[in-house]
Parts: structure tokens; C-alpha cells; sequence
């Protein structure tokens, strides 16, 4: 209970630190990768604290709060997550936050917002399957869904679940809205949807915005960590290393891939999560059986 | 306990009485007490049950004069159906009547076995009644209100509401009838009524389409009563014995006799729950005014399918037959919320909405393990009341907008709120966490895990996505910006249909807040009763864990609502590449004019619609149907 405690206080402190130190790794990185110099390592925070101190600007005062609802639901899926309690229903809550982000971008009316947020839903449709596979693979491998079992268990769970883990490293691209999967919204804005789902949050609530996507990246690199984590205390950092391997590859995707469509998106991400995630599944039921 | 013949026979003979009743005002009035009078009932058994700490209670061994009675009746109506095939040139379903009346008229009169009781009551029947008699009530009263409406609007169609309502309150007695039997002939008999009920509901505006719908609705639920009847006739003359729990507990013994006609209910059953190949009949039932189809999909007929299918669960656990529903019920979970996301006609989503939800439900009760009943029970009190709120919602939308199509619903929370609100919590009982939907998703998703039922879990996998998917755009569809001028629309709901949903409405927050208990008290019994042992499917740590969740989405958006509106916000308009004309709501197009801003949701009729694949995948179900009973007959023979 107290280790529980203590956990969740220090995602609820620490994320928007990591969250917003790997957000300024990656904005270097993909600069090096341009040849360009790129901003200062903790430019985000510089941009953060800006947009706190601007005037709030929206087009609808119900923005605000749906966004902030938003930012609760997704610190509540982080806390759960740290707090080692249910992954299946830390998911459910996480979904339940993708919704409200849906609304905060659909509620202006703005035609730009409104296009990113159904793409939004989209690119959830295109990433659900593969997160609840993810929640399948360790109920099977540990025999519970409950997130202090799974980390505690005697083998690191990716040795029973490789294709699991590679689907869900393929789906995080989609979730954290990196190139090729870039469809809901994107990192500049001249393209033809703007800024998609964020193109009307300005100042405070792009900060929300913001914020909040540290947290939620912290939460997911969380799980890539849940792979690798057992209960042998070398292997967090090894979790650590394997974790920022992922993030530099999915930079690596993100610099090096032009936009898919979205039919290619679901198609792709569905076939994968059934190939890879399905079969994986499939071979751990015949081989506990 | 006089209150079982109550439950049965009043609502019978109420429907006999409106059926002759001309003057409006006495019909509304029959139909308020009838609705409050059933509903009363229905707590007076429930309160019975629970003094008697709810142990399971036999009645009536000798039926002597009501087993005529019911011969008559059936007879009757088999007669109806053959008049009204012929008068509508549908000649050859009236062999789907006339063959089970005769094969279940043989079966009865060469039967000569020991007399069994013929009502059984215990929790699942109990819980059954209490849907049936408080949504069926509420729908009964919600009609009274939206028949005039809908008189009103539609003059093309004869006015026969006295009749409409007494077929509402004759599918209520006949579906208290068939939870409460535990004859198989009286089950039987039951069945048919509902069938016949729900095809006269269909076709109540006399159209054409109508007239198709209804007779497409009735070939398929008589093809199940007549797969039903056959399985009846042969496990009375193999076994001796007309009990329905006996039916049950053969199958659980592995009775080799039991196994085809169990197979036999199941598929009686998969016609009835519109599950796929037989899904079109629930979607033609949208012809009919609101509160048939209200009734048709969350209270009463496709429930009675699901309740069959949770009476055999024990017996189906790891049988084929168990495996190839459970595979049925998946597949349509999955295809049929699939092509939910094509529809924009709004009784046309909740329709295919309720047939993927029949899905899970089926895919549990084929599982056959306690924690998928559980799922499953919890699937059905939750859908019971979301749809029919869903459904009566959609109904008053329509009398206001003339509409039913969502695009049409754009911004509606800003002009008519109180329908938005019910609307909206109406879907978030269907799918949002921490409502039971999902809880029971949860389940089913463990159970099938547990059942290591791959099909199944890929299945429930990709349903859960594409099902949010629909229900989420329909949500952002109510709250986002009008487009247009509004304020001609006015909310013509009358008190009545406002009750009603309000009841409803209030029923979905409550069961969400209380269903942790619910499971306590209610649920893990009924599991003891149905598997004979104890257990809990949700462990303490997981209890708290909901507490805590229900209290976050009901205080966070409130909160952060109340606070936001302290927030001094500069207002601007939508960014619109700078040619806005002065409002949200219209643009300058490149010949210099102005052009309305329309925002609309992605369809995809043409990959996922109906008309694309619908076929493919009747003939895939039919196909699993079709191994099930050549493996089965395989087996048996």
C-alpha cells in the first residue's frame, strides 16, 4: 500500500518532468536528424510556461473543461497504472480519456478541429485492439491482470509475449501521433488539416494539451517498461534502456516516413495486431493449455 | 401466490378489453393502471420472493384446465397466421405454423409421463419480471403519449392505437409467461406468442414495407419455434419427461439424448435474439412506431432469447454446441457493430447496436462459465434499460425534428436539452467506464481468456473498438456547435414520454452507482442457484477500485466545469483559413459567395454498410449453424 502510495505521487510529480525532458530529447533528436541544430533541451517547458502566462483565447468556453477532464482522466489512468492496480480497467479509463479529448476537439464546430478529432476516433479504433491484446498477454503469461502481479512475476513477460510487444511498439506510433500516423493532427501547421484536433486550443488549454500528452507518454512508455519489469530489481534498468530504445525508434519512424492514409492506417494496424499479437496469443493458449 | 396467474393473465385480458374499447380517454387511462397495476405486481412478487430469502419455489403440477385452455389458444392463433398468410399471399410461412402446432399437439397428447410443475420462479426468472413489468411499463406508458403524437404526424396510417397498445400489453403477459414456465410445452406456447405478437407490432401501419418486414420477422421466429418444437417432441419421447429443468439437467448429466434438442433451443433461441444469419428481422422492425421497437429490443422479445440461452448456459459449457454459439455470438458482436458505424439513420444504429450487444450476451451464455453469466446478466440489465431510454429518446427527437438521421441531431444539446441529456446518458450506460458494459466486458474478456476461445477473444478485441467508435461520434455529434439558426425548434415532448425517460434515466444512474452491490446480493446468488457453487466474480480490490472510478467521471467533468466557468476567456472565432463571414457558421467560397459550414461524420457506407456486408456474413453464420448440427447429428446418431 505505501509503496503504492509513493509510486503514484511520484508519477503525479516526476511525468510532466520526464514527459516534458522526453519531448525536448526527441525535438534534438529529430533536429540531428535534419541537420539542423534544434532547440534547447528544455525548450518545452520554455513553451509551457509561455503559453501559461498568455491570455485564455477559445472559441467555446465548454473546451475548457472538457479538456481538463481530459488531463484527470489520463493522470487517473497514470495513477492506477503506478499504483499496480487492474491494467484492463487502467485501459477502460484510458479510453474513457481519449473520448473526452474527442469532445473537447469536436465541440468548437471549427472545421479543422472537428476533421482532426474524427480522425482521432480513427486512429483509437486503429490502437484499441492491440492495447487490449497487450492486457490479454499478461493476464495469460501471469495469470492476473492486476499490474504489481505482472511486474512481479519470475520471467520478464516479453519472453512469452515478442509478437504482443511488437504490436504494441507499432501501435504506439498511432497513439503518440507520430509520422506515418501523423492523421489526427500533426507538428506543423501548414498542413491541409491544420493543426487537426489541437488547431483550436490556444494558450492555457494547449498547455493542458500538452501537459497532459507528457503524462500520458510517461504512462505508456510505462507499459513498454511493464514488458520487461520481474522481480529481479536489475531488470528496471534494463526496462529503462529498453524504453529509450523504443522512443529513439519511434523518432527514427517519425523523421523518416511520409503521412499514410487512414484506410492504410486501420488495415495495417489491424492486420499486424491479428498477425503478430493474435498468433502470439494463440501459441501461449495452445502451449498452457 | 396468486400474483403468478396475475402476471400472466391480467395483461392478456387488459389486451382483450382495449382491443374492443373505442373512446380515447379510457384507453389512455386502462393503459396508465394497467402500467402501474403490472409494475406493482411485479414488486409484489419481488417482495414475496425476497421474505422467502429468495429460495426457488414450484407451483402447479396439475394444469389440467390451462392446458386446454393454452391447446385452444395455440390452435387459434395458428389459424390467424394461416388467414393473414393467405390474405397477404405469404402461403408458405403458414407451414412454419401449422407444422410445430401439430408436432407440439402430438407430443402433448401421446405424452404420458408424470406431471412436473409448470411454473418455476427463481432469481433469473425474478429479475426477467422485473424487466419485463418496469421497462415494459414505462414503454406502455411512453406509448400513450407518443401514439397521438404519431397519429398526428402520420395521417396516412388507420388509427388503431387501442389496438397497438393491446398488443404492447399482450407481449408482456406472454413474456411473463415464458420466464415464469418451466413446462416445455407451456414454454413453447409462450414462445409462439411473442413471435406472433411482434409480427402484428411490425406490421401495425399496413405499408408495404411493413407488411414485408412483418412477414420476414415471422418466417424466421416460426423457423425457430419450429426447430424448437421438434427438439421438444424428441426429447419427450426419448426421455419421458416435459420439465424444463430436467431438459436443463439432462444436458448438464450429458444426457445423449439431450444434446440435439438443447442444440435445438439454442438455434429457436439465435432466431429470436436476431443473431446472424437471422439479424434482417430486428432491423425491418424499425418500420413500426417507436415504442414496438422500444419493446421489441430492450425489454421483451430478445430478451427471451437470451434468457433460453442463460437457462442452458450449464449445460452448453464445453459442449459444441456451446462452443459454436459462443463463436455466433462473437462473430456478431464484432460484424454487426461494424456495420453500426456505416448507419446515420439513429433507430437504425441502436438497432444494429442491440444486435451486437445480443452478441456478447449469446458469445457469453455460450461460454457457459459463471463469470460470463455474470457478464452476461449484467449485460442484459444494463441493455435492457440504456435501449429502451435510447429508443424512447430517438422516438421524441423524431416528433420534434422530423428527423431521425444523427446528422440532423448536430448541436442538439443547445436546443433541445433535456432530450440530449437523457440521449446522452443513454449511451454512456452502453459503453463509457465505468457503466456495466464495460465492467461485463471485462468479464467476458477474462472468461474468454479462461475458455482459451481465441475466435471469441479476437472477437470481443476488435468489437470493443469499433463499437466506441459509434458511440462516440454520436456523442460529439449532440454537443458540438448548431449549425444553423434554431431557435424555431420547439421541444413538443409530452409529460408522459418526459416521465418515462426520466424514470429511465434516473434507473441507468442508479444501477451504474449500485451495481457493485447488485452483484453481492443479487447476482452471485443467482450464479449458486444456476452452477451450485459460491464464489465471487469481482474480488474486493477490483470493488474499490470501481467505487473509485464512478466517483471520478461523476465529479471530474461537474468540477472542472464549475471551475472553468471562473475562467475569464477571450471568445474567437473558428479558425477558417480567415474567411470566416463573421460567425461560426458560414464561409466565403473561392467565387467570392457565401457558403454554409456543414460538419459531418465519417460513414463508410461503402466498405461496412449493410448492403456490402451483410450477405457474406449471413452465409459465414449459417455455415458455422449448419457444421454445428452436422456435428451434432454426427454425435447423437
Amino acid at each position: 500500500m505505501r509503496n503504492s502510495i509513493i509510486s503514484v505521487a511520484a508519477y503525479l510529480l516526476l511525468a510532466p518532468v520526464i514527459g516534458g525532458l522526453l519531448d525536448g530529447i526527441d525535438r534534438k533528436i529529430s533536429a540531428r536528424m535534419q541537420r539542423r541544430v534544434g532547440p534547447p533541451l528544455l525548450q518545452p517547458f520554455y513553451d509551457v510556461s509561455k503559453l501559461l502566462k498568455k491570455q485564455v483565447i477559445s472559441v467555446t468556453n465548454a473546451q475548457t473543461f472538457l479538456l481538463m477532464s481530459y488531463m484527470i482522466f489520463i493522470l487517473l489512468t497514470g495513477a492506477m497504472f503506478f499504483a499496480g492496480t487492474d491494467i484492463l480497467l487502467c485501459m477502460f479509463v484510458l479510453s474513457t480519456a481519449a473520448m473526452f479529448l474527442y469532445f473537447a476537439a469536436t465541440v468548437t464546430g471549427s472545421p479543422y478541429s472537428t476533421i482532426g478529432a474524427s480522425r482521432e476516433l480513427i486512429q483509437t479504433i486503429a490502437y484499441e485492439p492491440a492495447v487490449l491484446m497487450s492486457c490479454v498477454g499478461f493476464y495469460l503469461v501471469d495469470g492476473s491482470f492486476e499490474i504489481s502481479k505482472i511486474a512481479s512475476s519470475q520471467i520478464s513477460s516479453i519472453m512469452y509475449l515478442p509478437g504482443v510487444f511488437a504490436a504494441f511498439v507499432f501501435i504506439l506510433t498511432i497513439k503518440m501521433r507520430k509520422s506515418p500516423f501523423d492523421i489526427s493532427t500533426s507538428h506543423h501547421a501548414h498542413q491541409e488539416i491544420v493543426k487537426g484536433v489541437t488547431s483550436e486550443m490556444g494558450a492555457r488549454n494547449l498547455a493542458i494539451f500538452t501537459v497532459t500528452e507528457w503524462y500520458e507518454n510517461v504512462f505508456l512508455m510505462g507499459v513498454v517498461g511493464l514488458f520487461i519489469v520481474n522481480k529481479d530489481p536489475i531488470s528496471i534498468a534494463v526496462a529503462v534502456a529498453v524504453i529509450f530504445a523504443v522512443f529513439f525508434l519511434e523518432i527514427l519512424i517519425d523523421n523518416t516516413s511520409a503521412r499514410m492514409k487512414q484506410y492504410e492506417m486501420l488495415k495495417l494496424s489491424w492486420t499486424i495486431t491479428l498477425v503478430l499479437a493474435g498468433c502470439n496469443i494463440w501459441v501461449l493458449m495452445l502451449m498452457i493449455k | 401466490m396468486i400474483v403468478v396467474p396475475f402476471l400472466i393473465c391480467v395483461p392478456l385480458i387488459l389486451s382483450g378489453v382495449l382491443m374492443f374499447v373505442k373512446s380515447e380517454k379510457i384507453q389512455s387511462w386502462l393503459a396508465y393502471v394497467g402500467a402501474v397495476v403490472m409494475a406493482t405486481a411485479v414488486g409484489v412478487l419481488g417482495y414475496g420472493r425476497i421474505l422467502g430469502g429468495f429460495a426457488p419455489i414450484e407451483l402447479y403440477y396439475e394444469t389440467e384446465i390451462a392446458d386446454r385452455v393454452i391447446f385452444a389458444a395455440e390452435i387459434v392463433m395458428m389459424l390467424v397466421v394461416t388467414y393473414l398468410c393467405f390474405k397477404y399471399d405469404k402461403k408458405p410461412v403458414c407451414l412454419l405454423s401449422v407444422i410445430p402446432t401439430v408436432v407440439i399437439a402430438i407430443t402433448e397428447f401421446g405424452f404420458n409421463g408424470h406431471e412436473t410443475a409448470h411454473i418455476y420462479i427463481d432469481r433469473l426468472a425474478m429479475l426477467m419480471c422485473l424487466i419485463i413489468g418496469v421497462i415494459g411499463g414505462l414503454i406502455i406508458v411512453y406509448a400513450v403519449g407518443y401514439m397521438s403524437g404519431y397519429h398526428m404526424h402520420h395521417k396516412e396510417v388507420e388509427d388503431r392505437r387501442g389496438y397497438f397498445i393491446a398488443l404492447l400489453f399482450f407481449f408482456m403477459g406472454a413474456m411473463f409467461g415464458f420466464v415464469l414456465s418451466s413446462s416445455l410445452i407451456w414454454l413453447f406456447f409462450f414462445w409462439e406468442c411473442t413471435s406472433i405478437c411482434s409480427f402484428l407490432l411490425i406490421g401495425y401501419t399496413r405499408t408495404e414495407e411493413a407488411v414485408n418486414n412483418s412477414f420476414r420477422a415471422l418466417w424466421m421466429n416460426l423457423l425457430g419455434g419450429l426447430v424448437l418444437s421438434l427438439g421438444i417432441f424428441y426429447f419427450a419421447f426419448y426421455v419421458g419427461t416435459l420439465s424444463f429443468r430436467d431438459f436443463i439437467q439432462a444436458g448438464i448429466d450429458g444426457n445423449i439424448y439431450a444434446i440435439l434438442p438443447i442444440a435445438a433451443m439454442a438455434f429457436a433461441a439465435l432466431t429470436k435474439s436476431a443473431q446472424l444469419p437471422f439479424s434482417t428481422w430486428l432491423l425491418g422492425a424499425m418500420v413500426a412506431p417507436t415504442p414496438s421497437s422500444a419493446l421489441l429490443h430492450s425489454a421483451t422479445m430478445v430478451k427471451a432469447g437470451i434468457y433460453v440461452l442463460f437457462r442452458l448456459a450449464p449445460a452448453m459449457n464445453g459442449t459444441t454446441t456451446g462452443d459454436m454459439i459462443a463463436l455466433i455470438g462473437g462473430f456478431t458482436f464484432f460484424v454487426s457493430s461494424m456495420m453500426a458505424i456505416a448507419q446515420s439513420d439513429a433507430k437504425r444504429v441502436l438497432a444494429m447496436s442491440t444486435v451486437s450487444n445480443l452478441g456478447l450476451m449469446v458469445a457469453c451464455a455460450g461460454s457457459g462459465t459463471p463469470e460470463t453469466i455474470w457478464a452476461g446478466v449484467f449485460l442484459m440489465i444494463f441493455h435492457a434499460v440504456s435501449k429502451s431510454l435510447l429508443f424512447l429518446d430517438v422516438g421524441a427527437t423524431e416528433n420534434t425534428l422530423h428527423s431521425r438521421d444523427i446528422e440532423d441531431m448536430h448541436g442538439m444539446l443547445y436546443f433541445l436539452p433535456m432530450l440530449s441529456v437523457f440521449m446522452f446518458i443513454g449511451i454512456a450506460g452502453m459503453f463509457l467506464a465505468p457503466f456495466g458494459m464495460l465492467i461485463s466486458k471485462w468479464a467476458a474478456l477474462r472468461a474468454a481468456i479462461d475458455g482459451k476461445n481465441v475466435a471469441l477473444l479476437l472477437f470481443i478485441v476488435f468489437g470493443s473498438a469499433t463499437t466506441s467508435f459509434y458511440w462516440s461520434k454520436w456523442m460529439g455529434k449532440l454537443i458540438c456547435h448548431p449549425h444553423a439558426e434554431h431557435s424555431h425548434i420547439k421541444d413538443i415532448t409530452r409529460l408522459n414520454e418526459t416521465v418515462s425517460m426520466g424514470i429511465q434515466a434516473v434507473l441507468m444512474i442508479v444501477l451504474c452507482v449500485a451495481f457493485p452491490f447488485l452483484s453481492k446480493i443479487f447476482v452471485d446468488p443467482l450464479l449458486d442457484e444456476m452452477f451450485g457453487t459460491s464464489g465471487e466474480v469481482l474480488s474486493q480490490g477490483l470493488l474499490y477500485m470501481l467505487v473509485i472510478i464512478i466517483c471520478f467521471v461523476f465529479a471530474v467533468p461537474p468540477i472542472t466545469y464549475y471551475y472553468s466557468r471562473r475562467i475569464h476567456s477571450n471568445i474567437k472565432l473558428a479558425y477558417m483559413g480567415g474567411i470566416n463571414t463573421g460567425d461560426n457558421s458560414s464561409f466565403v467560397d473561392s467565387m467570392g459567395e457565401e457558403k454554409m459550414l456543414w460538419l459531418s461524420n465519417y460513414y463508410f457506407a461503402n466498405r461496412i454498410g449493410i448492403r456490402k456486408i451483410m450477405l457474406p456474413c449471413q452465409l459465414f453464420a449459417a455455415a458455422i449453424i449448419i457444421i454445428m448440427f452436422c456435428i451434432i447429428l454426427g454425435v447423437t446418431l
